[in-house]
């Protein structure tokens, strides 16, 4: 039998159903595979106790016939979904201490569907940064770097915000993990870890309970090891929540049931703009390679335009921070989290935010307090906006002669912690085929689809109509049985 | 577009972020590194084009204007860094 720890969702149901083990025994082997990865900083918090007694609770289900669509399944949490009762931190010194009254509607739904807390994982700070590099509790780093754990010839990035929540999965440590998409914070690490990540439809997942980056742009979305299994949790993941004023009430599909594997005839948009200087090679054969593995398929390849794709870095770069620096806002050493004190009310304002926050998260606020203020705003925040609105239509004609469309994940393979790093603007890179999704509210995925000559992931990217999630993964699977992605990283639990 | 350090003093000042002296300049730096960057967007013909507002296809939802939650200080404080008698406590604003 396989190890438990190396079974897909879809698989472990399968055998829970047939009682070939226990959701205890399940949960058991991936608390000793947390233990084991500890060398990679992948848990913020880890919650043993917390996912046995659930797992004790999901067999009693079992037993009394009352199983859930999830029952069982040991996940991870990125720590920017609020739990109960458990630290939630979004990486940052400023919300030590916090520990939740409440629960994220996402979390909640997962719990309701039987799902088994493991922990909760590490992120970039806030969620901003492409690596998982930035948290107070120090970097993830990819179970993909060769060498030894602790004596690593090339310390590999997970990619980020949600690193955490990539590498766990492909360390063998958890069936899936939640993570957020802001611009691209699922589909890059996914892509960098060889693991499958969605990003559904802006308004598909309930925001609430998530602590916020950029609203316009935040999404939850699940992270697993296969597409079929991303159908699975997406489905728990989604659903009308009357506390997030823009969820969209409308019903949840059978995702797994949309994975056919017919595409025939269905049109994929190939966009000519994200033939991007800095693609690297190998990364633009792989994407030829998609099409072609599309093509052979029975689908149709054509040639869309997205002509304002360069200037979607851009805007994601005034429009993000404007909504960061009133987001958090809240984060002032009164309600919850860090107090440095001061003189005056003003003085422990500042001394809190100064000392809680980190180098990007503060250069992040600083640049939207900037575009927002008095004099600025039109030459910068209502430009951006304008421009994601061109960004917006361009997607629109483009789905008038294609069903979704096809592109690489990132520009290449995962870098090393370390490298690339002075710049900011050139970590901004590694979003360049991402953020333009966000920007558009549109649902996309990352499926792992080969190897670069170093030996890491690559992965494609899908983008789908809105709401149209089931084309997306029925696309994905389809890609995900031609790639036939075997490789499992240097270290797995 | 650059940044100077008085500026950058100000930003952060308005947006209650201490920052040291010594740090402002290279700060300045990096802010304006970005402002350059972002403005390639003027290159983009925005007339007539609308600021996006909501990215769904959908109007922001209204609720009734009821109270629906409530009644639970305690779980509301628990997590202040300073609390007393059901209120959160601050230095002194007022002198």
């Amino acid at each position: 039998m396989t190890a438990l720890t190396h079974l897909t969702m879809a698989g472990a149901l399968d055998g829970l159903a047939k009682k070939e083990f226990t959701a205890v025994e399940l949960t058991e082997a991936h608390v000793r595979a947390v233990e084991a990865v500890r060398p990679f900083n992948i848990f913020i918090t880890e919650t043993p106790d917390a996912a046995l007694s659930m797992a004790k609770a999901s067999d009693e289900r079992r037993a009394q016939g009352t199983a859930g669509p999830m029952d069982g399944l040991p996940i991870a949490v990125k720590d920017l979904f609020c739990t109960k009762g458990v630290a939630t931190t979004a990486g940052s010194h400023i919300l030590d201490g916090f520990k939740p009254e409440y629960e994220s509607t996402v979390t909640s739904q997962l719990w309701r569907d039987g799902a088994v807390m493991l922990g909760k994982v590490n992120l970039d700070e806030f969620a901003m940064g492409s690596a998982t590099i930035t948290a107070h509790q120090g970097e993830t780093v990819s179970p993909w770097s060769p060498g030894a754990p602790g004596a690593w010839e090339r310390k590999i990035v997970a990619g980020g915000s949600s690193g955490g929540s990539a590498a766990v999965i492909a360390a063998r440590a958890a069936l899936g993990a939640t993570g957020t998409d802001t611009g691209g914070s699922i589909r890059q690490p996914a892509g960098y870890t060889g693991t499958v990540g969605i990003k559904p439809t802006y308004g598909r997942c309930s925001r609430w309970g998530i602590v916020a980056y950029a609203s316009s742009l935040d999404q939850a979305g699940p992270m697993t090891r296969t597409v079929e299994d991303a159908a699975i949790m997406l489905r728990s993941m989604c659903g009308f929540d009357p506390k997030d004023s823009t969820s969209v009430d409308m019903p949840v599909p059978d995702f797994r049931a949309a994975l056919t594997g017919d595409i025939r005839g269905l049109r994929v948009g190939i966009p000519k703009e994200y033939r991007v200087e800095g693609l690297s090679a190998e990364i633009a054969a792989l994407w030829e390679q998609g099409i072609a593995w599309l093509k052979e398929a029975g689908a149709e390849p054509v040639e869309v335009s997205l002509p304002h794709t360069k200037y979607a870095l851009a805007a994601y770069y005034i429009i993000a921070p404007a909504e960061a620096s009133s987001n958090l806002a809240r984060y002032d050493g009164v309600r919850y989290g860090l107090r440095v004190e001061g003189g005056n009310l003003k003085e422990m304002y500042e001394n809190t935010r100064g000392a809680g926050f980190g180098k990007e998260v503060q250069r992040r606020i600083l640049i939207g307090t900037y575009v927002l203020s008095a004099g600025y705003y039109d030459a910068y925040y209502n430009k951006a906006r304008q421009v994601r609105t061109r960004i917006k239509w361009d997607f629109d004609e483009a789905f008038k002669s294609c069903d979704v469309i096809l592109t690489p994940t990132a520009p290449s393979t995962p870098f090393a912690i370390g490298e690339k790093m002075d710049d900011p603007v050139q970590m901004y890179l590694n979003d360049v085929f991402t953020v333009p999704i966000n920007l558009a509210g549109l649902p996309a995925m990352s499926v792992p689809a080969g190897l670069g000559a170093d030996g890491l992931p690559l992965g494609l990217q899908l983008i789908g109509r809105p709401f149209d999630e089931e084309t997306l993964l029925r696309v994905g699977q389809v890609v995900e049985k031609a790639a036939n992605f075997s490789a499992v990283p240097p270290f797995v639990a | 577009m650059s940044l100077d350090k008085a500026t950058v003093a100000k930003i952060a000042h308005l947006a209650r972020i201490k920052v040291p002296d010594e740090e402002l300049e290279s700060l300045a730096g990096e802010l304006s590194q970005i402002l350059t960057f972002v403005e390639q967007l003027n290159e983009v013909d925005t007339k007539d084009v609308p600021p996006m507002t909501s990215v769904a296809a959908q109007k922001l939802r209204r609720r009734k204007d009821e109270v629906t939650d409530g009644g639970y200080a305690a779980q509301v404080l628990s997590n202040g860094p300073e609390t007393a008698e059901g209120f959160f406590v601050v230095p002194k604003v007022v002198e």
